[in-house]
């Protein structure tokens, strides 16, 4: 599904992915873990086109096209779906207005009408269930006044909405308490199937107890310097990441 | 990479720049046009042709003499070159003479105006229950729905016709609430208004629909100056709502309105305003310098509230006020204003509490783009007397791109302790990173910032009449159109 093939990226003369190769394959959890600063989030960002990012080489093949030839919005319509390490506030618009408009802004770029309205109410209902939202949810604004773990919610919940392909869940374990940690990757593993995959990028390793990954990547200094199975994470746990960062360091200096 | 933004933003303000101005076409209709230049002789012409009574010709010459003596003001923070008043046409009407009663006799031409202007009279009629008045250049040139209105003892027409069929109403108010001396562009309104709407709504009638006024600049050279005078008596609660377009031409047109609203005891006035004046073509040349004086008087109980939304004109001097004089009066202002390439708008409202236990509410939401400049002046006044009043203000500004400004003047005069005052402001610009999230979920850039923008204003659009928030709406997005990268 997803190729990305020797990606070099950064941001203002200084680069931070350094050559990344990672294949993820239909049905598949892959896990990215890494130190602060290592290229977690700028992975995701440039995989979802943030234009604050350059590209400096290499390709990201989805499903036959590459990605660094769209558009964000058009990346989105082919069913890559980013949820944010720190999701946006949109005052003034309404959780459902934003939703329906993303859904029907994908179902334009496929040739189709917009979505029924009962046919979208039944599915966010349907969804808000799924993630135990309570009533009142969708007249909120969009992220607006939201708690941190209200928020990363709210991510899962427009993940659940779209169906996409490719799901990349940026840090969505960071300020969500126990109970809430439950319920997202619950939600999450529901969505799981044979046909997407998802890419968990994660800084501990207690998010994978809950979503467990099919294989797990280390990134460090904008280069995958070790993958493996699960365990990798627990590994990790144990350790901490110096046993393979230090080891690295000496290869690339 | 940073060129690499700064390109994609210079892409976003040429494509703003290069949005056209939909409005901006010119009918051929025949007018009854006198020269230019203003003198008595002119004021006097002006009333002649008008068939006006005596008092109303005194009241033109008194207003022309305080005219010359004043100066144009200059405290707004908006500079042009200021108006050549001897330049300028007084008084331009359509030679057609409008039938009232069956619009199927209008002229032609000016039928395919209306159409272009999307007002088709009948149909709108029908659809939206909505009486129109139609104000081209000078004179009023359709009024709807007034039978219908007259069954209620709803006066509806324009103010030439109220000036000859209701004298004693226009004699009694004319003027008591913006007094011809009040500012330079007043005393010049009232030397040589031409037209504009009249309405009168008498005790305890509720009005049972819109009242509309379209308000359009056709002749070349003309300067517009309507004059609108709005009295609800005891009790009564009227709706009505203003839209103005004028064509694309080079040199500035001159537009100086003045609006008075009088709100008796217990009466409720919701007076809104779409502005969609040619604002001047991207390199900034032409466009209309709208000069308005619009102010309300509350008594006893009474409520008015003024929502408008303002995405034309080159230049926008504008500051709809409420004088609330009775007790428990309301006074509310709600207002959007979008200005773009090298628009400028200097608006805001007075608020002057006399009155006990007086409130008033002020939203005020300035976007700006392009290399604009957008402005809100705002005046709250409490008296001694106005004990246990309140305001709350809220002013926000919006920033789309790195070339456009905005200000915030708000001036408080409070002579009590009794009343309570709350202001709050915030600056935002459009952020790359809210304007991404969009991106992610399939949005593309343009319908992102439509949706900001409507987001943002939304507080606004919800006090506008249902029928007229769509309008708005759509006006935001042309007028916004590609204003990001």
């Amino acid at each position: 599904m997803l190729k990305i093939n020797n990606l070099k990226a950064g941001i203002e003369d200084n680069q931070i992915l350094k050559g990344i190769n990672l294949e993820i394959k239909t049905g598949q959890v892959h896990a990215i873990m890494g130190p602060n600063g290592s290229g977690k989030s700028t992975l995701a960002s440039v995989i979802a086109g943030k234009e604050e990012y350059e590209v400096e080489g290499g390709e990201i093949d989805f499903e036959g096209t590459d990605l660094l030839d769209l558009s964000p919005e058009e990346r989105a319509h082919k069913g890559v779906f980013l949820s944010f390490q720190y999701p946006v506030e949109i005052p003034g618009i309404s959780v459902s207005n934003f939703i329906k408009t993303s859904i029907n802004e994908r179902r334009k770029a496929a040739g189709l009408d917009p979505m029924p309205a009962k046919e979208l109410l039944r599915k966010l209902r349907e969804k808000m269930e799924l993630l135990s939202i309570k009533k009142g949810y969708l007249s909120r604004n969009m992220n607006d006044g939201f708690s941190g773990g209200e928020k990363k919610r709210n991510e899962i919940f427009q993940m659940a909405i779209l169906e996409p392909k490719l799901s990349i869940l940026d840090e969505t374990d960071s300020g969500l308490d126990i109970d809430a940690l439950r319920i997202v990757a619950n939600g999450v593993n529901k969505l799981r199937s044979e046909d997407n995959a998802t890419i968990v990028i994660t800084h501990y390793q207690r998010l994978l107890d809950y979503i467990v990954p099919d294989f797990v990547h280390v990134l460090h200094n904008g280069r995958i310097i070790k993958s493996g199975g699960k365990e990798l994470a627990h590994e990790l746990e144990e350790k901490g990441y110096d046993w393979i960062t230090k080891e690295a360091d000496k290869k690339w200096d | 990479m940073i060129e690499k933004k700064q390109l994609s933003e210079d892409k976003l303000l040429e494509k703003v720049t290069t949005t056209e101005y939909k409005y901006g076409f010119t009918t051929d209709i025949e007018s009854d046009t006198i020269p230019k230049g203003l003198s008595e002789d002119v004021v006097r012409i002006i009333s002649a042709k008008k068939n006006e009574p005596q008092w109303m010709l005194d009241y033109r010459l008194k207003a022309y003499k305080a005219w010359i003596e004043m100066e144009e003001p200059e405290w707004a923070n908006v500079s042009y070159a200021k108006p050549n008043y001897q330049d300028i046409i007084y008084y331009s009407a359509p030679k057609q003479k409008p039938v009232l009663d069956s619009l199927d006799d209008l002229d032609p031409e000016m039928k395919k105006m209306f159409d272009k202007l999307g007002i088709s009279i009948n149909e709108q009629n029908k659809l939206a229950n909505v009486a129109v008045d139609i104000v081209m250049d000078s004179v009023s040139v359709a009024t709807s729905f007034k039978e219908k209105l007259g069954d209620l003892g709803i006066i509806f027409c324009s103010i030439s016709d109220a000036i000859q069929d209701h004298p004693k109403l226009v004699k009694k108010y004319l003027g008591t609430v913006v007094p011809a001396r009040d500012n330079f562009f007043s005393a010049l309104n009232s030397a040589v208004f031409s037209d504009g709407s009249f309405c009168y709504i008498p005790k305890g009638i509720k009005c049972p629909m819109e009242l509309s006024t379209y308000f359009r600049i056709n002749e070349a050279g003309t300067g517009q100056f309507e004059r609108t005078l709005l009295i609800a008596d005891e009790g009564s609660q009227v709706s009505y709502l203003e839209g103005c377009t004028a064509p694309m031409r080079d040199e500035n047109q001159l537009h100086a309105a003045v609006v008075e609203l009088i709100a008796m005891d217990d009466a409720d006035i919701k007076y809104s305003t779409v502005q969609n004046w040619y604002p001047g073509n991207a390199e900034g040349v032409g466009g209309v310098f709208n000069f308005v004086t619009k102010r309300g008087i509350c008594y006893k109980n009474a409520k008015i509230s003024w929502t408008q939304v303002e995405t034309g004109s080159a230049v926008t001097w504008k500051y709809p006020s409420c004088i609330l004089k009775g007790d428990n009066s309301i006074g509310e202002f709600f207002s959007v204003a979008v200005t773009n390439n090298f628009q400028q708008a200097d608006t805001g409202t007075k608020m002057i509490h006399l009155g006990k236990n007086t409130k008033s509410t002020i939203i005020a939401k300035g976007i700006s783009a392009g290399k604009s400049n957008g402005n809100y002046r705002g005046l709250v006044r409490i008296a001694k007397g106005a004990t246990n009043s309140r305001n709350f203000s809220q002013c926000d500004s919006l920033l789309m791109g790195d070339k456009c400004g905005s200000h915030t003047f708000p001036y408080i005069e409070v002579k009590n302790n009794s009343s309570k005052i709350e202001h709050e402001a915030t600056t935002s610009k459009i952020g790359e990173d809210q304007l991404f999230y969009c991106n992610q979920r399939g949005i593309g850039t343009e319908q992102a910032i439509t949706l900001i923008v409507n987001g943002y204003c939304k507080d606004v659009l919800n006090q506008l009449p249902m029928e007229f928030a769509v309008e708005a709406q759509k006006l935001l997005e042309i007028s916004l159109e590609g204003s990001v990268g």
